[in-house]
């Protein structure tokens, strides 16, 4: 009889890659200029853990999935009117910052108090799931203190990915140096996985999904909590852009066979 | 006035590897700017005395050790046992590890349970006016900053590849064993292996002298209005064979093989780097085929020398960001420069 686990997933909104950022100094400190005017999408690492959590879910009836989300409300309904389409999930907004300067300690305190206030959790059927990093901080440290908070000791960084047995154990293969894998296995749960790239594509929208879940993300705004970050304790000295920019040397007139003979003797040299 | 811990597990052979040796250096370089600063040195291994004997010269005022069998393999619940007691036993203020794979798992869990704080992926370490600080980058690679912290116990992990490894004299170092209590919670997870593509399979090579960084221009039509994988894929692993060199691939070229098209079999999310993949670290770097904006060329940020082939004199990827860019077919000149490598060979 498969489990009907409980997925919480843990994920926010960052910057669409392609915009060009610009640091700026705030009296609350570091920010990006024209912030909330940037196009958002979720971060992608976090996208892969929501995902694979829908496709957990799918192959277990009963199955339920969370995504708990931290950020400017305007920014997750933005988000949401894209993601919505994806895979079914009910949302937990949280109101708050989403930028990459907030700190991981203070995010993930109001992340486990939220995954601590869904009714009826039961640890025995439990994942969390995040990405492994974000885009944005891009630390891998927020996970990590959630789980520790919710009591979860059992966890699993850089999962590409996630095989479940019909005991309740599961194997996780984790990201490690040389592009390799580490096996690992777990007799039970709650567990922890920050995912990596894992193996699925991203789903084609489904409207009749985002129908669905539309009926609980507005809700889930309109009644998201407040969170401050107050950044306690941390100064950023400096926040700059790279300044360096190369002075290509364009070479257009050379034959394949003389760029060979130049690109060879440059990896030959020391 | 700050008690560093320099934290680091050991590898398989007993011994610690190059990046814990390039956080031994930071973490003694920066006891010695602080005032008053002292340097503890923390191992967590199988066993850990090879490792103590290895770093005997670096003028750690103790030597601390978590070992045991339980302690030699890569698992969050015992590492973070033992972190914390090495952490407690050494009344670290700072905590010093290299990101490895093993450390980026288990730290910042084990600050939140100290009640410190972490930065990961810090790149140097600072101080300004006897304050500690670090560099690190923000937004994948895209900005840097300069943190400093109140709050204690700080972890810091340094990325591998950003300092010079600690070199002195091994010795005979008597070290001081903390024994933290694990339970059988402490032992759901079991460590089965790892898993690894064959030797002549493993495109990824951290350790190499060259990136090799291949574009989706790989798999794009030819003159002859065709694609041709099979000679992309025989020139690409024809030149990684004889280069020693390492692969980095573009996210549009990953994501093309994971969707199952007839492309680059043996490229995988493994592969990418840029904005949602690794920003690895090598001397040089050669980019072929790739096209991409600012936010996707991260990926070679940390490479020294850079040279690109594109047949598009203006490619965003190379304009500004290598120092060579070559106006020309990649085909045909990997075909002459894996000729040229065999000669040689």
């Amino acid at each position: 009889m498969p489990i009907p686990y409980q997925i919480v997933v843990c994920g926010s909104v960052v910057p669409d890659p392609l915009q060009t950022l610009e640091p700026i100094t705030t009296p609350a400190g570091p920010a990006l200029k024209n912030e909330l005017m940037l196009p958002a999408v979720l971060d992608p690492w976090a996208g892969h853990a929501l995902f694979e959590a829908a496709n957990l879910a799918k192959q277990h009836p009963g199955s339920k999935v969370w995504l708990v989300s931290v950020g400017p409300k305007a920014k997750l309904q933005q988000v949401m009117m894209t993601v919505a389409q994806k895979v079914p999930f009910e949302l937990i907004a949280l109101d708050g910052p989403a930028s990459g300067f907030a700190e991981s300690a203070e995010i993930a305190a109001a992340l486990a108090g939220a995954i601590q206030a869904i009714p009826g959790l039961d640890q025995s059927r439990l994942f969390v799931f995040g990405g492994w990093e974000s885009a944005s901080r891009g630390a891998g440290t927020t996970m990590q203190m959630v789980g520790e908070l919710l009591g979860i000791t059992d966890q699993f960084q850089g999962v590409d990915q996630l095989t479940v047995r019909p005991d309740g154990s599961f194997q996780a293969l984790e990201r490690v140096e040389g592009g390799k894998h580490q096996v690992s296995a777990c007799s039970a749960l709650p567990a922890l996985l920050g995912w990596a790239t894992g193996n699925l594509p991203e789903p084609p929208n489904n409207p009749q999904v985002g129908m669905l879940n539309m009926r609980t993300v507005m809700p889930a705004l309109q009644r998201a909590k407040p969170v401050k970050v107050a950044n306690d304790g941390v100064a950023f000295a400096s926040v700059s852009l790279p300044k360096q920019r190369r002075a290509t040397k364009i070479v257009k007139d050379l034959s394949p066979d003389a760029i060979a003979q130049e690109i060879v003797e440059w990896i030959g040299k020391e | 006035m700050e008690t560093i811990l320099f934290l680091a597990h050991t590898e398989t052979d007993g011994s610690l590897g190059k990046s814990a040796l390039e956080a031994l250096n930071a973490a003694k370089s920066l006891a010695a700017v602080l005032p008053g600063s002292n340097l503890i040195s923390g191992l967590v291994g199988g066993d850990v005395q090879t490792a103590a004997n290895q770093i005997a010269g670096c003028a750690s005022a103790r030597f601390l050790g978590v070992v045991g069998p339980d302690f030699a393999s890569s698992r969050y619940s015992t590492d973070i046992v033992a972190v914390e007691a090495l952490a407690r036993a050494a009344a670290a203020t700072i905590v010093i590890a290299p990101g490895t794979a093993r450390w980026n798992r288990v730290l910042a869990g084990a600050a939140q349970r100290l009640g410190g704080r972490i930065d990961t992926h810090a790149t140097g370490t600072t101080a300004a006016d006897d304050q500690p600080g670090i560099t690190r980058w923000y937004y994948r690679q895209r900005m840097e900053a300069v943190v400093q912290r109140t709050r204690r116990p700080w972890f810091i992990l340094l990325d591998p590849g950003c300092g010079e490894p600690w070199t002195g004299a091994a010795g005979q170092v008597q070290v001081e064993l903390v024994s933290p209590a694990l339970t059988d919670a402490n032992r759901r997870t079991t460590v089965t292996g790892l898993r690894a593509p064959s030797a002549d399979q493993q495109t990824i090579r951290p350790d190499a002298r060259l990136l090799f960084v291949a574009g989706a221009g790989w798999t794009k039509t030819q003159p002859d209005g065709k694609p041709h994988p099979k000679e992309a894929e025989q020139l690409i692993l024809g030149f990684l064979a004889q280069s020693k060199a390492s692969l980095g691939s573009t996210k549009s070229l990953v994501d093309l093989s994971g969707e199952g098209q007839a492309v680059l079999k043996f490229m995988t999310h493994l592969n990418q780097v840029g904005q949602t993949g690794s920003t690895p670290r090598h001397p040089k770097g050669l980019s072929t085929c790739c096209h991409g904006e600012e936010p996707h060329t991260v990926g070679w940020r940390f490479i020294n020398e850079r040279r690109a082939v594109n047949l598009n004199p203006n490619c965003s990827w190379a304009q500004g960001k290598a120092d060579v860019l070559y106006v020309a077919d990649a085909f045909a000149v990997m075909r002459k420069v894996n000729a040229l490598l065999a000669e040689k060979a």
